[in-house]
């Protein structure tokens, strides 16, 4: 059972992994082939040089494939070259070009292959964060989110272009150098090769070994940046409290701490290094010694014995490499997972018979039950009908279920089969189109976020084509025209980092006029005139009546000014609904609302 | 005068006086460096001798000292790198440690104005990879650079020794290629940067994806983000081809001009094997292992210009000057923040005046205090209310000298602030922030900070005082509960009783509250009003306030308005008066009524 559950995600892991390969299977395909083409070019050179020296230069009788015979025959034979040495330096020439060609075409196929495949996987996976429930976001840490899309896509990038190109394009040298070798003389190939098996052992357990080590420099590199940052943030208190002895101190510890960390390490690189350089150094060496043993032996010609040595060189820092490259694979693994946890988290998906039903009707709540994620209940058995066009206000305290309201209704949050349902226009929203549902559905909220874009392109982001009328003029609704005015850039100035902060105020206003550009049939204030003046709150709310008057509003507010002017107002205390009615009603209903009613109009006589 | 900077060897010279402690491991580094070279421009002469004494000659005699000879050499070279790669390292490392602790230090000496102009990220790039930067610079770029050298030099002495006429002609392409690189070296930088830059703009589009997913998800624009989205991968992809482009033509030149050296060997030496065929194809890869030291140098320069913007961040973070600085006298007196000379401190008392003080923020441009005069007798409770950013923490800014007054004088105990060091004053300060920072540790070891040697009971009684007791037995290790890093596994209004906590070990004269109740819940806030009067009593105590329901028993209450004070007096006067202070009080009394009744 368990296995197979294992090997259904190892199905799934893989298949995710075909999918980003999308697109970019052709271009390694031809990464491929070129590596091989290269290979071959790079077998080729040496070759040159041997007939050059042995038969051109040489006068030895020549063993060449009949195809070259007949092309050197062609030109004259072996001792016309040998007059004419310009011929063999032009041949070098064009073998090069090849050569350089080839690797070009790798180089750009390789790039392209792992640019196509980033770009599928940032794409696939910013798509695939787009479509996750809100509740997911919720739940997941921004900053780890953030670090699964940038560092680990960047290692699972590399594995699959970089490492993985050069395992292959390594294994295809290593073979074509072998076989060359084997077919000049397989006596000095076996010399060659007989420690080549160490070197690569060598290397593939140093390199295992010192992963740990690796990941200690890592922790405590991390240890000390953090360290540097709490004192940066935190440099009130520190000076404050006169703690710049002892944070310089603990610093310096881990500053210390860390730097005898990496040089121990570099110790035990270095001596990795040494010691691979005395294996690789005594292995050419006995190709060298053999190699002249044979030459004198007359099995080897003078030629093949410098071919040899040029083959024997692509033999032994490749194998080096591979060792390494084998090595930091294992890391990509975790890497890959980290995305797919990502990947694999499902998304919200509409009822297969989800309509786009039309929005301006009436809005029920009835029965609604629900409760977040293991947590108490929040709303109970919340019934109430709002008639299309009319305002409805909410009263309630914090935790007392408002905003998780309007998260339902904006299917932020699905409410369950069996929790009652919300309905409009006589629709249940479980069969409306999501999309549909919030594209007519304005939402302002108390912390508004803006994007880090100029303030036109905020107000302006639902439209596809930026209308600078239709933002100047929900600006001005929102009694932020002046203000945008009043920045030395205005409607261009940058919002964020990069630009102006904007006051709690302004962002509010500015989130009011991005949802008026909107145009929506429902209108939501949760709570978002909470951080504007009461004068500014009122004139902003007479624009919008005037300009919307069909809409159905909701507001979320504190200030009985405020809600006064709504059809209905419903208050709610832990959830339930405990009054609804007009404002007429309630101010002398004797319930909470009449008690706030009191407070704010009595306001002149505070207590002292 | 910048461009006279820019051109003085790349900055270089103005980190050789922080090179003092690691100057022998570098000249000896270098020298390995330069044997290291030596060797394996010795190495294919070993080839030679194999291919024009057994070969040539047709005899093995002397193989056992020929094999002996190169074991030598393999082993001596293995030697000299194992020592000079664990020297680079060492070096590399050393260099960043020291630059690292100096930076620090220096950091811990800067004024208020420093932190308040430059972004904590951009500090910390400062310290952190500026210095990485440098420190590698002076090892593995200056070991590679020695050996790169020394090897060109070989080969090219050896080559001309062979064979002058040769080799000069071999020479004739490094000038052309030289040319070429380049040429691809400007692009190619352009590019990256391009590169670069795109990529930046990826991370920050997945954060906004991420951070106002709630936003995108009401607004229904899912496909808009998507789509814009794809616009900056698109640019990456198209920009990374763009300079695998030029990276391949770059490194094809170099393979090029490798063969093209090959070529020339071979057409016009060609002749040399027929007598000796070793120097013939020693001088082979000697012609072929010059090209790659040649782009090396071509590289090296940009990444020169690349490592001065490091150097000359560093050493301007080094070069900053404090705004508030203790007179030497004062520093001969009473000691630094190093090295303070506690024997020297009078004990402080805890009356604070201000005397015609005039202040301006260094990068503000209007003045915020004109003349103001206030005596601030020992004990006094001041407040100090307005709206958020109306400006409430100049005062206590200038009290705690972060800043010193533009013109005037702060008197502390009577006598002017300047005449004591920094740290004398802050020794009697006790500081709770609104977002409350503890450091990574354990609750005890952030306690203690302020007060190294307070006893076990010292500490409970402080915890009791801001009524911590259910915080603390609530951790799962009580004191010895780990905190995270800034405090982050604790709740906020856990940390800010803790700090709260904090503050009152340091048995601090003078007490600021800086919105300490403003971003906790409603039951912390409860239980730090409820301490309010026992912790402030017998202090001086400085609170700003957002609420105001807190601030009604202090002394005296400040009241800011676009950073200045407009109004000041007891809660009753203020009240009575009917101006901006009856004004706030009226809408926050409202809020606050509404809100618990609905509580």
């Amino acid at each position: 059972m368990n296995t197979n559950n294992k090997d259904a995600r190892k199905q799934e892991k893989l298949s995710l992994l075909w999918r980003f390969l999308k697109g970019a299977k052709r271009y390694f395909a031809v990464t491929i082939f070129a590596a091989a083409v290269t290979a071959l070019a790079d077998m080729l050179m040496p070759q040159i040089i041997r007939a050059a020296i042995d038969n051109a230069i040489g006068g030895k009788e020549a063993e060449f494939p009949q195809i070259v015979m007949d092309l050197v025959n062609s030109v004259g034979g072996f001792s016309y070259l040998g007059q004419h040495l310009w011929i063999m330096a032009l041949a070098v020439m064009l073998v090069a070009l090849f050569q350089v060609a080839s690797q070009y075409l790798f180089r750009v196929y390789n790039t392209k292959a792992s640019e196509t495949l980033v770009k599928s996987m940032r794409d696939q996976l910013f798509s695939h964060i787009q479509h996750l429930p809100f509740s997911w976001h919720t739940k997941n840490r921004t900053g780890d989110i953030i670090q699964r899309c940038t560092s680990d896509i960047e290692t699972t990038k590399n594995f699959l272009s970089e490492q993985l190109t050069s395992v292959f394009r390594i294994v295809i040298l290593l073979a074509l150098s072998v076989t060359f070798m084997f077919s000049m003389h397989w006596g000095l190939a076996l010399v060659a090769l007989i420690p080549t098996p160490v070197i690569l052992g060598y290397s593939l357990f140093f390199h295992r070994k010192i992963h740990d080590g690796f990941t200690a420099c890592d922790e405590n590199e991390g240890k000390l940046s953090a360290m540097a940052q709490e004192n940066l943030t935190g440099v009130r208190v520190v000076r404050a409290f006169g703690l710049e002895r002892a944070e310089t101190d603990k610093f310096h510890k881990q500053n210390d701490y860390y730097t005898s960390l990496w040089v121990k390490m570099g110790k035990v690189l270095a001596q990795f290094w040494s010691t691979a350089d005395i294996l690789s150094g005594i292995q050419i060496m006995l190709v060298v010694t053999f190699g002249a043993y044979y030459c004198i032996r007359g099995s080897l010609t003078e030629g093949e014995y410098i071919a040899f040595i040029s083959y024997n060189s692509m033999l032994v820092w490749p194998i080096r490499q591979l060792g390494r490259m084998i090595s930091e694979m294992s890391k990509a693994g975790v890497s890959i997972d980290r995305v797919f946890y990502i990947m694999s988290s499902p998304v919200e998906q509409d009822d297969p018979d989800a309509t786009e039903a039309p929005m301006d009707g009436d809005i029920c709540f009835e029965h609604v039950n629900f409760a977040y994620e293991n947590s108490p209940q929040m709303l109970h058995d919340i019934f109430f009908t709002m008639k299309a066009g009319t305002t409805l206000g909410i009263l309630g305290g914090t935790g007392s279920g408002k905003s998780t309201l309007m998260l339902l209704l904006d299917k932020l949050y699905p409410l369950d089969e069996n929790c009652g349902c919300i309905t409009i226009g006589g629709v249940d929203i479980r069969k409306i189109k999501t999309a549909h549902l919030r594209r007519n559905i304005g939402m302002v909220l108390q912390e508004p976020y803006l994007f880090s874009r100029s303030i036109a392109e905020n107000i302006g982001i639902v439209s596809p084509e930026l209308d600078m009328e239709a933002v100047r003029s929900a600006a001005t609704a929102a009694a932020l025209d002046e203000t945008i005015t009043s920045f030395a850039q205005g409607y261009d100035t940058m919002v964020g980092e990069r630009g102006v902060t904007l006051s709690g105020g302004q962002k509010q206003r500015a989130a009011i006029a991005r949802m008026l550009t909107q145009n929506t049939p429902i209108m939501i204030f949760d709570d978002s005139l909470s951080a504007v003046d009461t004068q500014t709150d009122a004139r902003i709310r007479q624009a919008i009546s005037k300009r919307f008057g069909k809409a159905s509003v909701i507001l979320i507010s504190h200030r009985i000014t405020t809600l006064s002017a709504a059809d209905k107002i419903i208050v709610l205390d832990r959830g339930r609904i405990v009054e609804e009615g007009t404002h007429e009603e309630l101010k002398c209903g004797g319930g909470i609302y009449q008690k706030i009613y009191e407070t704010q109009s009595g306001s002149q006589e505070v207590a002292v | 005068m910048q461009q006279k900077t820019r051109l003085k060897y790349f900055g270089i010279g103005k980190i050789l006086p922080y090179l003092k402690n690691v100057k022998n491991q570098i000249l000896m580094m270098v020298a390995l460096a330069l044997v290291s070279s030596v060797g394996d421009i010795i190495l294919p002469l070993f080839q030679r001798y194999a291919l024009d004494h057994f070969v040539g000659q047709n005899t093995l005699d002397t193989i056992v000292p020929f094999i002996l000879c190169n074991v030598t050499v393999i082993l001596i070279l293995a030697v000299v790198n194992y020592v000079s790669c664990a020297q680079a390292t060492t070096i590399e490392m050393l260099v960043n440690r020291d630059l690292r602790q100096r930076g620090f230090e220096h950091l811990q000496t800067l004024s208020f104005s420093y932190f308040n102009q430059n972004s904590v990220g951009y500090i910390h790039a400062r310290l952190m990879s500026d210095t990485s930067r440098i420190g590698s610079l002076v090892s593995w770029t200056l070991i590679d650079c020695t050996w790169r050298v020394s090897y060109l030099i070989g080969a090219i002495f050896m080559m001309l020794t062979m064979n002058a006429r040769l080799a000069l002609m071999v020479f004739a392409i490094i000038p052309f290629v030289a040319v070429l690189f380049s040429l691809f070296q400007a692009r190619l930088e352009g590019v990256n940067r391009d590169v670069r830059e795109i990529n930046s703009r990826i991370t920050g589009n997945f954060n906004e994806g991420i951070t106002g997913a709630k936003t995108i998800k009401s607004l229904a624009i899912e496909e808009k983000m998507k789509n814009r989205f794809r616009e900056e991968t698109n640019t990456m992809r198209r920009k990374s081809v763009q300079a695998s482009r030029l990276r391949g033509a770059f490194s094809g030149t170099v393979n090029l001009a490798s063969s093209a050296a090959l070529a020339i060997v071979l057409w016009k030496g060609g002749y040399i094997a027929l007598e000796e065929m070793g120097t013939f194809s020693v001088f082979m890869s000697y012609a072929q292992g010059m090209m790659e030291p040649v782009r090396w140098l071509v590289d090296i320069v940009s990444e020169l210009i690349t490592t001065q913007v490091n150097i000359e961040r560093f050493i301007n973070l080094l070069n900053v000057k404090s705004d508030v600085v203790d007179t030497p006298e004062v520093t001969q007196k009473y000691g630094d923040c190093f090295q303070p000379k506690k024997e020297n401190w009078e004990p402080i008392r805890g009356d604070i005046e201000f005397r015609d003080v005039t202040f301006q923020y260094p990068d503000g441009e209007e003045t915020v205090l004109e003349n103001f005069s206030l005596k601030i007798p020992f004990g006094t409770h001041l407040a100090i209310v307005g709206e958020t950013g109306a400006g409430k923490s100049t005062l206590v800014n200038l009290v705690c000298r972060f800043y010193e007054p533009t013109e005037g004088t702060l008197l502390i105990d009577g006598r002017d602030a300047r005449e004591r060091s920094q740290l004398w004053l802050h020794s009697a300060i006790g500081y709770v922030l609104q977002t409350p920072h503890l450091f990574s540790g354990t609750v005890r070891e952030n306690l203690l900070m302020g007060n190294p040697d307070a006893t076990e009971e010292q500490i409970m009684e402080a915890i009791r005082l801001v009524s911590a007791e259910d915080v603390i037995a609530h951790l799962e290790k009580g004191l010895d509960t780990d905190v995270g890093e800034g405090g982050d596994l604790l709740s906020t209004g856990e940390k800010q009783l803790i700090s709260f906590a904090r503050a009152i070990l340091a048995d601090p004269r003078i007490l600021i509250l800086d919105e300490a109740t403003a971003s906790v819940d409603t039951m912390t806030e409860a239980k730090i009003q409820a301490a309010m009067e026992s912790v402030t009593a017998g202090r001086t105590s400085l609170m700003i306030a957002h609420r105001l329901s807190t601030v009604r028993n202090a002394d005296l209450i400040l009241v800011v308005k676009n950073g200045r004070i407009v109004e000041q007096g007891t809660h009753t006067e203020l009240l009575a008066k009917k101006g901006y202070y009856h004004e706030l009080y009226t809408r926050q009394y409202e809020d606050e009524a509404t809100a618990k009744i609905l509580a």
